[in-house]
């Protein structure tokens, strides 16, 4: 029966109901990623400097007195290769830390952008195998860390240890869990820390102060302070609510601090970093240009131009 | 050959609320443990014996009557808890403690009690179906006594109202004005639509672009009683994917908005809530069947989507070891194709809507879009607690095809003028299945969760009639 989907189709987006073999897209082999429709000229140099990983990325930064600008992309969407390229443009770009999104087929935390980013990718065939291969690959040519933003039923189907040691393996730093809140956390604490993944966890308009504090003692890497009450997604402005988080994590802490959620302009930067944050995360905003640009390597052009304005904000 | 029915005609008490249970205890810690049996007979208003029984499940079951379920961080065993966007929790910890004071609250027992009466027509009768026990009576005259526990005579249909109507009223004790439910049939959708007619609430329902399609004339139902339908287009456009519309929709508005989740799945205190307002189902079962025929129920049978019904059932009688439980799921086209729900048989343990439960998922722990005839089995995860009662083997879960579920929606139809929801003719299938191993006179009592009038536009494009 046909399905109407409200989501911008693009040449990538197929309706999985159409297809009896909906769930062979999601068996593909490694390989998958390695032969793209594209291939996309790699740009700017190899780095040859380790990565640090997220506390160490803060700590050199405030020395500095910069903020973390810190990007947000969905694995996969438009497909892998434009993700690589992607990671390597914002890299390139002067981005501190890059977040990657894992597709996940119920993202209870995401808005409609992201949600759809997700859909188109995992409709597309991408599967955590096939990022790890292109993780293995990118990783060593970028210099900024990497943080991967994962629900836990992924997490869980690989077995939490398996899973930190297989991101460590490639090159991942740092690690989000949206849907697992402090107290279901100590499984990924334990595996985090024995694998040397940083556990970054998410502090929220709607936490009391002692729960607050809770969460910033066991927080790694930094402190995700989630802008607003909803999921993600861009917004007019930025909750006039987040100075006063701010400074109440601020006084309960000294770990760095970034704030996400609804960022999508430079004005919006200016703001957060006004108001004293460490870091400033953008995803929907970046996931949106990608999407609706008129091809990958528009999108990619696209997307250069906008992490620099939005970098620039920071000066 | 007409059985010697030695039941009693059952007198049309209102049955005491859901609640009187945890009134005993005091502690809170202590409201849902399920060890001592004297505090669960202890308010109801006949004698009951209780025989001490014959353990029946597997060893792991020597401590089964001493754990709490849920504890008190929301595990039954090593499933349930809340894993849910932090923005959420404080929401969580709000409900929960709400629920508890409510649980003792005279008032509010009194008021649920009434509406439950006046409103929605409980007690729903326990029905000796004396055609279909003649149905599954063997050439040697011997075989189980089936009856058959009437919720789809309640308001709206189903037992979905029993859950609407205590979390409307916990809602409106929190202040709160918007309410918003996930519904996969509809029954859900219109017994939160309903509620919220009756008391003046805004609601929101969202709903799965496909089921939508499917069960149009709820769709008519829920507007027409006020509520507004979201459809719901994201990933595979069904329950699951409302569910998480709906979840998402709490954490954006979480400070005006309850979320009466339908069925016993979801964050604690979901799980424990709702079975909790269904558990009425199996408290007025228990003194049905004294009247009737001086004992309890041998076999308790009802279909498992979520659990909510099931659950509803079997609360009363999970620590009564000699009350065999069976759940029974979607198979869909199959248990061996991948068109199915049968998420207790063929699923495996993972994290879905914020509960840890068994679900169906692919080798990359995406969830799968399940499938079944009847939108309401159409969930590819599963209650925490039903997944603790399989584990424990406390409980067996077995399943019904599409096919079997027809079969058993004309044949109830025709043998007890009763038309069954898809959803329950999966239940009803499985007598084939079950009736001819069980002993003489056995008291089977199937869980008729909901009428089948919602469901002839869906069934006559596969039954001759």
């Amino acid at each position: 029966m046909a399905i109407a989907f409200k989501s911008p189709t693009t040449s990538f987006f197929q309706l999985k109901k159409n297809n009896p073999e909906t769930h062979s897209f999601l068996r593909f082999s490694t390989q998958r990623f390695a032969t793209p429709a594209r291939r996309f000229t790699p740009m700017s140099a190899i780095s040859t400097v380790p990565t640090v990983g997220l506390s160490e990325t803060f700590t050199r930064l405030k020395k500095q007195g910069k903020v973390a600008f810190i990007p947000y992309i969905t694995a996969g969407d438009p497909d892998l290769s434009t993700t690589a390229e992607a990671l390597k443009v914002l890299d390139s770009c002067g981005s501190d830390i890059i977040e990657l999104g894992v597709p996940y087929s119920d993202p209870l935390a995401d808005g409609p952008v992201i949600q759809a980013a997700a859909t188109r990718s995992l409709a597309r065939g991408t599967n955590y195998n096939a990022i790890i291969s292109m993780l293995k690959e990118v990783i060593p040519q970028l210099s900024s860390p990497i943080a991967l933003f994962s629900y836990y039923n992924p997490i869980l189907k690989r077995g939490v240890e398996q899973f930190m040691s297989a991101i460590k393996d490639v090159g991942v730093h740092g690690l989000v869990v949206p849907d697992v809140p402090l107290e279901e956390t100590e499984i990924l604490r334990r595996e985090a820390s024995k694998h040397g993944i940083e556990l970054v966890l998410l502090t929220t308009p709607t936490t009391p102060t002692e729960r607050m504090k809770a969460i910033v003692e066991a927080a790694e890497g930094f402190v995700y302070l989630v802008s607003s009450i909803g999921v993600t997604g861009a917004r007019a402005s930025v909750s006039d609510r987040v100075p006063t988080l701010l400074q109440d994590i601020k006084a309960a802490t000294t770990k760095p601090v970034a704030v996400g959620f609804g960022i999508s302009k430079p004005e919006h930067v200016k703001q957060v970093v006004g108001w004293g944050a460490d870091g400033v995360i953008v995803g929907s905003a970046m996931v949106k240009l990608l999407n609706e640009a008129k091809s990958p390597e528009e999108g990619l052009k696209e997307l250069e131009v906008f992490t620099k304005s939005l970098k620039a904000a920071l000066e | 050959m007409a059985i010697s029915t030695n039941h009693v005609a059952s007198l049309s008490k209102p049955c005491i609320s859901s609640f009187t249970t945890l009134k005993v205890l005091s502690k809170p810690n202590n409201y849902f443990h399920p060890g001592q049996s004297e505090f669960k007979r202890s308010s109801i208003s006949c004698n009951v014996t209780s025989e001490a029984s014959t353990l029946t499940i597997n060893a792991k079951g020597n401590d089964f009557k001493t754990l709490q379920r849920p504890n008190s961080v929301g595990r039954f065993g090593k499933f349930g808890g809340k894993y849910v966007p932090e923005t959420l929790i404080p929401a969580l910890t709000e409900l929960e403690a709400a629920f508890h004071v409510i649980a003792v609250d005279q008032d509010f027992q009194k008021e649920l009690e009434g509406i439950l009466k006046d409103y929605v027509g409980r007690e729903s009768p326990l029905y000796f179906a004396e055609r279909l026990t003649e149905h599954y009576r063997r050439p040697n005259g011997e075989g189980p006594h089936i009856y058959l526990k009437r919720e789809d005579l309640n308001h709206t249909g189903s037992h979905k109202i029993n859950n609407a109507i205590g979390q409307v009223l916990l809602a409106k004790r929190l202040g709160k004005k918007r309410i918003i439910a996930e519904t996969g049939a509809g029954q859900h959708g219109v017994a939160t639509a309903t509620v919220c007619a009756r008391f003046g609430l805004e609601c929101i329902v969202y709903m799965g672009a496909q089921d939508m399609e499917r069960q149009a004339l709820n769709v008519f139902r829920m507007k027409l009683l006020g509520a507004e339908v979201r459809g719901v287009h994201a990933g595979t456009a069904t329950l699951k994917d409302a569910t998480s519309e709906a979840i998402r929709d709490w954490v954006t508005n979480v400070d005006s908005t309850h979320y009466i989740l339908g069925s016993v799945a979801g964050p604690h205190p979901y799980p424990m809530m709702v079975r909790e307002f269904h558990a009425i189902i199996g408290k007025e079962t228990r003194r049905q069947a004294l009247e009737k025929w001086g004992g309890k129920p041998d076999v308790l049978v009802a279909c498992v989507g979520g659990g909510s019904n099931a659950m509803g059932l079997f609360h009363e009688f999970v620590d009564d070891f000699d009350v065999r439980l069976i759940g029974v799921e979607a198979a869909g086209h199959g248990l061996d194709s991948n068109k199915h729900a049968a998420t207790l048989t063929k699923g495996e343990v993972g994290v879905l809507h914020g509960a840890m439960s068994f679900l169906l998922q692919d080798d990359d722990g995406q969830i799968i879009e399940p499938h079944s005839i009847s939108a309401g089995l159409d969930y590819p995860g599963v209650g925490p607690e039903h997944s603790f009662l399989k584990e424990r083997g406390r409980a067996e879960y077995h399943s019904a095809t599409d096919d079997e579920a027809l079969e058993a929606f004309k044949r109830v139809s025709r043998l007890e003028g009763i038309i069954p929801a898809l959803e329950t003719s999966h239940a009803l299938a499985y007598l084939e299945k079950l009736c001819p191993s069980l002993p003489d006179k056995t008291k089977v009592v199937v869980s008729c969760s909901g009428r089948g009038d919602k469901d002839v536009h869906t069934a006559i494009k596969y039954l001759q009639v």
